[in-house]
């Protein structure tokens, strides 16, 4: 039996808790959920993944920051490793929003992009 | 003597309320109108909510603050709208006059058909908790520190306290830890969290920050910078428990503890204010007291979701084009919606009976497996209700058919099954 964790769904508002564990290879539920809450849960079971959003360092700018984010969720486990590498980032306007500021971040596989405009 | 300009419609604020009553307002042909904003950009507290969740009825999509008002200020391009920045109304007089200073134009006055107040709303502070101690730097409301981090680019400290768990309390917690503070503790005073079970998860559970639910500041110490604070656990009362206080070290205390309609203006109109939402009494196009002007959003009400905001926005522009019109069908009739002890705030606090309403109930406690009637017309079941959750009902049109005639009055009810 694989180790056993309270998860609780925040798929809507009501936030379920389920006791979740793994049994010959299954990944089993315990408590009411709904189909959408279930397919939450196994995923957060299996690796929990999560969209950051932060900002990075702007110069010859009077803005001082501009806010970014995962363009998809990335494994929480690299959320930190993440922040650390967009510590040393430095970005001069302009910059359009969805603008790629760092592709494939840490190699997740993702892009790191702008959530607004810088003129 | 200033001249008057005359418009059709002015809106206060270019928040996601404003911007997008704005919006649907020149989509159905209002040309005349002015968005009036303090500020030097537009978006409201839009652009310093970097995190994401926003816009998912809206545009079916989770966008973060700063995407989810580039979506309106687009459209509001698109539509040729005038938002004059830097520009704050003093005065709104009952005629529908307003006074508007700025350094490009400095004082004007308008005479408008009509106007939209979407001015938003503010944090408590300090002084409206009654926390005792010293007055050293160091003390912010969550808002306040969420600014200093994501706009101005500055730490409001290392080691942190929050008292309350608002939404936005929560948010600085997780934000201010990727940041590489040490939140500590987050304390709140209700035996519940006040913000979003998916705030409470993905703010302070994936961080393990403790939530210390039941328990409140009761004392800050420090001289010139904050040292400390003492928390205490409290009863149903909130009242502190003798022998539970325990010092905690640290040199910043934030707080999200609710937040106000800002209601200046509509105030010194002599619009009255519903002392349960702290915004003003409105019908169901969200119309006050005086003719022709209109609330929304977070000055009408504090809401929990942006979309919600943006709705109410272009609920009041369909209010104005009636006045701009000069017909406001259902105008008199008034049925008022009381709450009983169960209810905390109902929105609107009238309805005409003549058209589909939306209402936004918050319950004043947490209960389970819970029955709404309005009146006698309508009864719907809810699995549970929380006060941070607002309940949406819709009442639809068809509904009224079998109304009293001469009703004046609807008695909104809660009951635990």
């Amino acid at each position: 039996m694989g180790h056993l964790q309270e998860l609780i769904c925040i798929t809507c508002p009501k936030g379920c808790v389920t006791n979740v564990w793994k049994e010959d290879g299954n990944i089993k539920i315990e408590g009411r959920i709904c189909k959408k809450g279930r397919d939450y849960i196994k995923q957060e079971y299996i690796q929990p993944r999560r969209i950051l959003t932060t900002t990075v360092v702007v110069e010859k700018s009077p803005i001082k920051r501009l806010p970014v984010r995962t363009r998809e969720a990335i494994p929480k486990d690299l959320l930190f490793r993440v922040m650390e590498a967009l510590s040393t980032i430095r970005i001069k306007p302009p910059i359009k929003i969805g603008e790629v500021i760092l592709a494939n971040v840490s190699g997740t596989g993702v892009d790191i992009v702008a959530t607004d405009e810088l003129i | 003597m200033l001249t008057v300009s005359h418009l059709d419609l002015a809106i206060i604020g270019s928040g996601p309320a404003g911007l997008a009553a704005a919006v649907k307002a020149k989509q159905t042909g209002i040309k005349d109108l002015v968005v009036f904003e303090r500020d030097q950009r537009p978006g409201g507290i839009l652009p310093q909510c970097i995190h994401n969740g926003f816009g998912i009825e809206k545009f079916k999509e989770e966008l973060t603050g700063p995407e989810y008002a580039n979506r309106y200020i687009k459209m509001a391009d698109t539509h040729d709208v005038d938002i004059e920045l830097n520009t704050m109304v003093l005065e709104i007089e009952k005629d529908k006059t307003l006074i508007a200073v700025s350094e490009q134009s400095g004082l004007r006055k308008f005479q408008c058909k009509s106007i939209i107040l979407a001015m938003g709303c503010r944090e408590r502070p300090r002084g409206a908790i009654g926390i005792a101690g010293t007055r050293p730097a160091g003390i912010f409301t969550a808002g306040q520190a969420q600014r200093l981090v994501n706009i101005e680019g500055y730490m409001p400290g290392e080691n942190i306290v929050i008292q309350g768990s608002g939404d936005v309390g929560m948010i600085m917690a997780r934000r201010l830890t990727l940041e590489g503070a040490k939140v500590k503790a987050v304390a709140e005073i209700q035996p519940y969290t006040s913000g979003l079970i998916r705030n409470e998860v993905q703010c302070l559970h994936d961080f393990n920050i403790p939530l210390l639910l039941g328990h409140t500041v009761s004392d800050i110490h420090g001289d010139k910078r904050v040292e400390g604070v003492t928390l205490v656990e409290v009863d149903a009362d909130w009242n502190p428990i003798a022998g539970t206080a325990v010092q905690m070290a640290c040199d910043t205390l934030l707080l999200s503890v609710g937040l106000v309609p800002e209601n200046e203006l509509t105030r010194k109109a002599g619009i009255s204010i519903d002392p349960h939402t702290g915004g003003p009494y409105v019908n169901e196009l969200l119309e006050t007291g005086v003719k022709g002007i209109f609330s929304c959003g977070n000055a009408l009400h504090v809401n929990d979701f942006v979309d919600d905001v943006s709705t109410e926005g272009e609920i009041a522009t369909r209010g104005a084009h009636y006045r701009i019109k000069g017909k406001m069908p259902g105008g008199k009739q008034r049925i008022a919606l009381k709450g009983d002890s169960t209810i905390g705030q109902v929105v609107p606090q009238t309805i005409s009976g003549l058209r589909p309403v939306m209402l936004s109930i918050r319950v004043k406690r947490p209960m389970q497996k819970m029955t709404l009637h309005v009146g006698d017309i309508l009864e719907k079941r809810f699995p549970y209700a929380r006060p941070s959750e607002m309940i949406r009902v819709r009442l639809p049109g068809k509904i009224f058919s079998d109304l009293k005639p001469g009703l004046t009055r609807l008695d909104v009810t809660c009951q635990e099954r």
